[in-house]
């Protein structure tokens, strides 16, 4: 019988079979059709994969499904649990705070992380835990104060 | 920035319409008002940029729909790629049509339901696009009041119309909506007699900031890419790729892909490829590929390449003349000679380039991330040797462009691979592909000999552009004695190049602003007051003078040690002017730009907030190119594969940043570009203004900076 993995998926216990060397950005993307994590570099450098695990913002797309099991996952599709926008969303529309939005939900679930390790954070901070999140059309600014903005309506 | 109380705190159910299916189509078709319109007249200039293979269409097609439940469907052959018209345009519709901006849905780029477009590349669709659109919906207006003074029995002057509604100007109460009007009906009206659109007085939608459309659907993850979609049985594909551009494939083993479960090799000529429903299986795969290749390459790396311009044989053209250059030697007073360098930089957008092939029928349909659908359909018909109805492209989101989304190599991999197969095929470049295929933008020599009369006048610029591009190589200054003279040639570059944001602009204000430095540095005058004085052309003078009272400027000579740049350009229309504060490490070389200030003049700003997006965009991409971003290669290998030998402007870098458009009731210019191409120029002479340093070569690495600052020890 083929090994499976079970891990915990935005709030659901979820199982797959266990496929050597898949990385979870691609189970997330074609096992549960989660397409809102998004490729941009395979290699960790851009950020555009990042989910959270056990409270931890990772690049989907440097970790291995065996590495996921009995964990929790949660990505773009799992932030909001209410219906309505997470209040990260919320600023991000509120503040305009992308263009072509392709690494978007990247940049939310970092800034999530970041918010549930340190949930007021300073500017510098903020600067710090986004360094390396890329974006080629150059919505920095108002990343930065979204992320701001909704760090001071959040309870985390 | 207009004032914020008309920043809409909701943003519009305004969803883009991309899925309309063909079923939806002939739903729509069923009823309704259909304004047809003729393209070719407004597109002549676009095609000449494109060189496209298609003529120009004088066909009639559908651009605009009143549907019968009141809904506006605009069909436009662009793209959004997060440029943001996809907020602008219902903005123009719905303020010409007197309808709520919420009932004007947007259907882009799909060949088979919109009018023919060359491309969404140069700041186009709103000052060329634009107009033809306003004349559309300019009709389709007055269309609906002769309906509605049929309806209401009196005469159209006596209607008025308000949130889609026509009424009997004296009697509010009687009223019939666009809906009703064209319900149980189908009028096709050609438009043939141009109505006057409104004017700018009577604006009531544009002009007022509205947030992006597509922001609530890209926040959720829900946006949908060419790679997010998925069809049963689909397959991706791996490519087997030369090591080198001038490698040639002799051969390819596939025996040991093969042998892996689930695999499939599809071949065709040079195209090898691997198939399988998992990417990471198909990529492991190709790895098991064994392939020769023979070698043509070029001599010449990203160290050479300045000095093999220099002596290429290349044509020159001479794109601007006035007055005489001996004349214009002789009555200087101080000769400036400079040479600067430009090196090739990728678009590098975050989504790679993707494109999703399956058959409809005969019919290969491809959903791609193209700038250029239309293009995109001539490349793959083309290749398969198919006709144009047999091909479809329907772009979805694009995840940024920048130019690069113009070449649809990806496209075509998708649409041979899907016809040999018969299989849904999604090929989704990797970042190495995307870096390795990508149109970079070209390296380029200017070589520039300028001179200043005993007045502090510019009395000669003799500008010599060697394949940047031409696109903003004017002098731009009131000059008695100027001549630009541009050289190109085939086979210079050893790889791709095209157009990348502001094409030749970028390096050609770079130049031209940095060189104006020198001359407003040496002869004493503040570099505003040079500006200023040698500028005849009113809009320029005005963004400048803007800018200065934006950022606080005060004059002083530069080098003032206070690390301030300023520089301005034209492009797509609109002009710009930049101030810069940076800070420079004078032990390490790294530069920190603390400020930017921008002012740009567009004509009228249809969405206020939208500009200073794109501004805040350009300013921020543009200190890539400015300090780090700068393509390794020797011959065809390209040494840059990632993010890691690539440096994008990050969070750390970004300055405190200011914008102001100046309000005019002008023609709509371009706002996608134009706050670019100063920042290579402006940051070049704010660190001459910090530390007396002259760079003459983008990037400004620290190596590049250390070098300038041990020439003025």
């Amino acid at each position: 019988m083929a090994e499976t993995i079970k891990f915990e998926l935005n709030g659901k216990k979820v199982e797959i079979p266990l496929e050597k060397g898949q990385t979870l950005l691609w189970a997330l993307r074609n096992n549960f059709n989660m397409t809102g994590t998004k490729y941009g570099c395979g290699e960790g450098y851009c950020g555009a994969c990042t989910v959270i695990i056990d409270g931890e913002a990772v690049r989907s797309c440097g970790i291995t499904m065996d590495d996921v099991a009995e964990k929790k996952i949660t990505t773009i599709e799992g932030l909001s649990v209410t219906g309505k926008l997470h209040p990260l969303q919320q600023a991000f529309v509120d503040h305009d705070a992308l263009q072509c939005g392709f690494c978007t939900p990247g940049m939310i679930m970092n800034a999530y992380g970041l918010l549930l390790k340190t949930p007021h954070p300073t500017r510098k901070q903020i600067i710090e835990g986004m360094e390396d999140n890329l974006c080629r059309c150059g919505a920095h600014t108002r990343i930065l104060e979204a992320i701001e903005s909704a760090s001071k309506v959040l309870k985390v | 920035m207009k004032d914020n109380k008309y920043y809409r705190d909701e943003v519009p159910e305004n969803n883009p319409t991309f899925e309309v299916d063909r079923r939806d189509f002939v739903k729509l078709l069923g009823g309704g008002l259909f304004i047809y319109f003729q393209l070719g007249e407004f597109l002549v200039g676009v095609a000449a940029e494109a060189e496209q293979r298609r003529s120009v269409p004088t066909d009639y097609n559908a651009f605009l729909h009143i549907g019968e439940d009141g809904t506006v469907t605009c069909l436009i052959g662009k793209i959004e790629m997060g440029q943001g018209i996809i907020t602008s345009f219902p903005q123009m519709i719905a303020d010409e049509l007197d309808t709520p901006l919420e009932s004007v849905k947007m259907v882009m780029g799909d060949t088979e339901l919109c009018p023919y477009d060359a491309g969404t590349w140069g700041s186009l669709s709103t000052r060329v696009l634009g107009p033809a659109m306003l004349v559309a919906v300019a009709e389709a207006r007055a269309v609906l009041l002769s309906l509605g003074a049929e309806y209401l029995e009196v005469a159209p002057e006596d209607l008025a119309v308000e949130n889609g509604v026509i009424f009997i100007k004296s009697k509010k109460n009687k009223k019939v909506s666009f809906g009703q009007l064209t319900k149980g009906k189908k009028i096709e009206k050609y438009l043939e007699v141009k109505p006057k659109a409104k004017d700018y007085s009577e604006y009531k939608i544009r002009g007022k900031s509205f947030k992006h459309a597509d922001g609530i659907v890209k926040v959720k993850g829900e946006a949908m890419y060419s790679g997010d979609f998925r069809m049963p049985g689909m397959l991706y594909a791996k490519i087997l790729r030369p090591p080198s551009h001038g490698a040639t494939l002799i051969s390819a083993d596939t025996s040991e892909a093969e042998k892996m479960e689930g695999i499939t090799i599809a071949r065709n000529k040079e195209l090898v490829a691997v198939l399988h429903r998992d990417i990471e299986k198909a990529e492991a795969a190709l790895f098991k590929v064994k392939a020769e290749y023979k070698f043509d390459e070029m001599k010449v790396d990203d160290q050479t390449v300045f000095k093999r311009m220099l002596e290429f044989p290349s044509e020159a053209r001479v794109v601007k003349s006035s007055g005489d250059i001996a004349t214009g030697k002789s009555s200087s007073d101080l000769i400036f000679e400079s040479e600067f360098h430009n090196s090739y930089v990728a678009h590098a957008a975050i989504e790679t380039h993707t494109a999703l092939g399956f058959m409809e029928g005969d019919k290969v349909v491809v959903r791609a991330s193209t700038q250029t659908p239309f293009g995109t359909q001539d490349g793959i018909a083309r290749e398969l040797g198919l006709g144009l109805d047999k091909v479809r492209v329907i772009p979805p989101f694009l995840g940024g462009g920048f130019g690069g989304k113009t070449m649809f190599r990806q496209a075509i991999e998708a649409a041979r691979l899907t016809k040999i197969t018969g299989k849904p095929i999604m090929v989704l470049w990797t970042r190495k592909e995307c870096f390795f295929y990508d149109n970079f933008r070209p390296a380029a020599v200017i070589k520039i000999t300028s001179g200043t009369d005993k007045s502090g006048k510019i009395s000669l610029w003799d500008y010599h552009e060697y394949f940047a591009g031409a696109r903003g190589s004017d002098t731009i200054y009131d000059v008695p004695n100027a001549k630009t003279t541009s050289y190109s040639a085939r086979d210079i570059h050893p790889f791709l190049t095209g157009a990348w944001r502001a094409p030749g602009n970028n390096t050609n204000t770079f130049a031209r602003e940095s060189q104006i430095d020198m001359m407003a540095s040496k002869t004493g005058v503040d570099p505003l007051d040079f500006r200023l004085k040698n500028l005849k052309d009113e809009r320029m003078i005005g963004v400048l003078k803007a800018v200065a009272d934006l950022f606080g400027w005060t004059p002083a000579k530069s080098p003032s040690g206070r690390g301030y740049g300023i520089a301005c350009g034209f492009d797509a229309g609109s002009y710009v002017a930049h101030i810069a504060e940076v800070k420079v490490d004078q032990t390490t070389g790294k530069i920190q730009v603390v400020r930017v200030a921008c002012a740009q003049d567009m004509g009228y700003c249809i969405n206020p907030e939208g500009s200073i997006i794109q501004m805040e965009g350009c300013i921020t991409m543009g200190m890539g190119y400015a300090l780090t971003e700068e393509v390794k290669f020797t011959g065809g290998d390209i040494h840059t594969a990632n993010f890691g030998t690539y440096q994008l402007p990050q969070f750390s870098w970004v300055p405190k940043i200011q914008t102001k458009i100046l309000e005019k009731n002008e023609a709509p210019q371009g706002g996608g570009e134009p706050a670019i191409i100063c920042m290579g120029g402006v940051l070049a002479n704010a660190v001459f203004d910090a530390c007396g340093a002259r760079l003459y070569q983008l990037p400004m690495t620290p190596e590049r900076v250390l070098g300038a600052i041990a020439k003025v020890k």
